[in-house]
């Protein structure tokens, strides 16, 4: 065996310092109209979250009388009644969360399903359509998906669905599909919510799956895989994270929404355990009484229930963020 | 799929070294190809290959670039046929037993084919997860035997003593030469017969290269290996036998060292004192 050998050589750790002090020319030299564009792109970036922090401070003083006033009992009383100036925002809390997790119960398994299918299966020709016709799902209007709501799905429900799930699945055996079907309701909205957010789930999905690499695939296939093996075994580990962040941008659309979900939700300010029944979200209640609020603790606890769905959504991105990095993050223990 | 017989292509094209397999007669993982060809769409990748590969050896794969040489090794266990509008016609025998033949099982002639890529392709799961991955589609659940098989295979593959004590710890954290052994673990949790390996050292400095021949000598003993390479003195280090490939054609097969030292066909010498290529 000679020891002579055509492969790449080796790394020479030497080769880093000249590198950097190339680099550091280069910051420091340049005329000063780099300078200037620096700073002005510096400038940029700092607007942004300068905004949001604006923001922040506007929304909590705003909504400070009412969170004083109220205190805790602003997020677990049910009473909301602007007569008496007394708010609650239990309701519109819970309907927003229980509407949005409906939503992504029925959406996501769906999306990922879809695109899988595109990504994965469909022939190639099929594949634009496809993903054309879903994104476009996203173009639709939400004041279009709510009278589509109002006028097929709601009686949809009514007369066909809601009966299935009680009477014949026997669901109505449980408290959350119990009670006389109304139309509008907490199901109506996550249907709808489901419908709207599935395209955004869906492209992210389908995007970070066609951007597995082919050599994971061919791994799992030269290790005996079957093309669905491959797919549950590699290629959706792989994505794991991208999917992950797919699944939460939809959720905060969900929680968001506003004109689709009032108007097929009912817009009652009480707590039901069956989804048959109406509920609230904070976006229809913000949108229902804004314009017409009677006084100034009404407004406030507008904004306060406001500043409760920032903090929801806050929460959410971190949790996302959080989950991104268990599932990617080189720290990850695996089971 | 052509409708030749074997016996037709046999007679028009003998195979012209049957091969005999060292050591035992009947040693599993003998490799017969006769008159392979295989297409991409309209284009022509292989052109009529006839050779024979022996067990428990290490055969090469020598040639210029596109000339032919992952096309072949990825016939061996099918991969290629995955590649929307390909195409193949004669025959790859794998112990006696066509692998195109209708009603061959892919699944278990991939198992019994490893493969280890140019580029590790390691899963970005824990080490244990990725040797296990193997014996866990191939329905193994029960955890002692799991175990046991990731150890052995860990072993094979000269990685056992480096990992064992962080087999839960990604494998995205090892070397490259640790991730291309780790690889080649993944691949022997199978227990295949062959090993098909497409310039696996290509990407690696030179003592990771070693480590990997080394382990290469050591597995023939078990094993059939194919090794494509670029490396000249890589295949005349670590091959037994070497194969010549030139624009879709297997120009020239034999001994290593007769080949490299004397071979029969002129282009075959042009390319091995690096006159083109
Ligand atoms: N997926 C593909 N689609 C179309 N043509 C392909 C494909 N893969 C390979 N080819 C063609 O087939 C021929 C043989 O390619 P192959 O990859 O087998 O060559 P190779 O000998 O392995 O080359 P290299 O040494 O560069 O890896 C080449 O002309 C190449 O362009
Ligand atoms: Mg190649």
């Amino acid at each position: 065996m000679t020891p002579s050998n055509a492969a790449a050589p080796l790394p020479d750790s030497g080769q880093g310092t000249p590198n950097t002090a190339i680099d550091g020319q280069d910051l420091q030299g340049g005329g000063w109209s780099d300078r200037a564009y620096d700073a002005l792109l510096t400038a940029f970036a700092l607007c942004v979250p300068l905004l949001l922090v604006l923001l922040i401070v506007a929304l909590t003083m705003a909504a400070w009388p009412a969170l004083k006033q109220f205190g805790f009992g602003f997020l677990t009383s049910s009473d909301w009644d602007p007569a008496a100036e007394h708010f609650g925002a239990a309701p519109a809390i819970y309907g927003t969360i229980v509407s949005s997790v409906i939503a992504l119960v029925i959406a996501t398994p769906l999306a990922i399903g879809v695109a899988i299918f595109v990504a994965e299966f469909a022939p190639r020709w099929l594949r634009q359509p496809i993903g054309f016709l879903i994104d476009l799902l996203a173009a639709i209007p939400s004041v279009v998906y709510g009278l589509w709501g109002i006028f097929v799905l709601v009686p949809a429900l009514r007369e066909t669905v809601m009966p299935f799930l009680r009477d014949t699945l026997h669901l109505g055996a449980t408290p959350f599909f119990s009670g006389p079907a109304y139309g509008p309701s907490m199901l109506a909205a996550g249907v709808v919510l489901a419908i709207m957010i599935l395209p955004y789930i869906s492209s992210v999905s389908r995007e970070v799956l066609l951007a597995v690499p082919r050599s994971q695939r061919e791994a799992a296939l030269a290790l005996g895989a079957t093309r669905w093996e491959a797919i549950v075994g590699a290629v959706l580990p792989f994505a794991r994270s991208g999917i992950i962040g797919g699944i939460i941008l939809g959720l905060g659309r969900a929680l968001g929404e506003t004109m689709a979900v009032t108007m097929v939700i009912g817009n009652r300010h009480e707590i039901a355990a069956s989804l048959f029944a109406p509920g609230y979200t904070i976006a229809s209640l913000i949108a229902n009484e804004f314009a017409e609020a009677s006084g100034d603790m009404h407004l406030s606890a507008l904004m306060a229930v406001g500043f409760v769905l920032f903090v929801i959504t806050l929460l959410v991105n971190f949790v996302a963020r959080w989950l991104v990095w268990q599932t990617s993050g080189g720290t990850r223990k695996v089971g | 799929m052509s409708g030749v017989s074997l016996t037709e292509q046999v007679v028009r094209e003998p195979i012209p070294e049957r091969p005999t397999g060292v050591g035992v007669p009947g040693t599993p993982g003998l490799i017969d190809a006769s008159a392979f060809s295989f297409w991409y769409g309209k284009k022509q990748a292989l052109y009529e290959i006839t050779m024979g590969i022996q067990a428990r050896s290490i055969t090469a794969f020598i040639g210029p670039s596109g000339c032919g040489k992952s096309t072949f090794l990825r016939s061996i266990n099918r991969l290629n046929e995955l590649i929307p509008g390909t195409r193949h016609e004669g025959k790859i025998f794998l112990d006696d037993a066509d692998i195109y033949a209708r009603g061959t099982d892919v699944v278990a002639l991939r198992q019994r084919t490893g493969m280890v890529f140019q580029r590790w392709n390691c899963f970005p799961k824990s080490i244990y997860e990725n040797v296990a991955f193997g014996p866990r589609i191939n329905g193994e659940t029960d955890r002692a035997k799991l175990d046991e098989v990731v150890e052995g295979a860990l072993r094979r593959a000269a990685l056992w003593d480096e990992v064992k004590d962080r087999l839960r710890e990604s494998a995205i954290g090892l070397s490259g030469g640790q991730q291309q052994r780790l690889c080649i673990a993944r691949a022997l949790a199978n227990d295949p017969e062959v090993l098909l390996m497409d310039e696996p050292c290509s990407a690696l400095d030179p003592i990771a290269t070693q480590r990997i021949e080394e382990l290469l000598v050591e597995l023939k003993r078990e094993l059939t290996i194919v090794i494509v390479t670029h490396n000249m003195q890589q295949a005349a280090r670590v091959s037994d036998r070497t194969a010549f490939f030139f624009m879709g054609r297997l120009i020239e097969i034999g001994n290593t060292a007769e080949l490299f030292t004397s071979p029969r066909e002129a282009q075959t010498e042009a390319y091995i004192t690096g006159r083109f290529g």
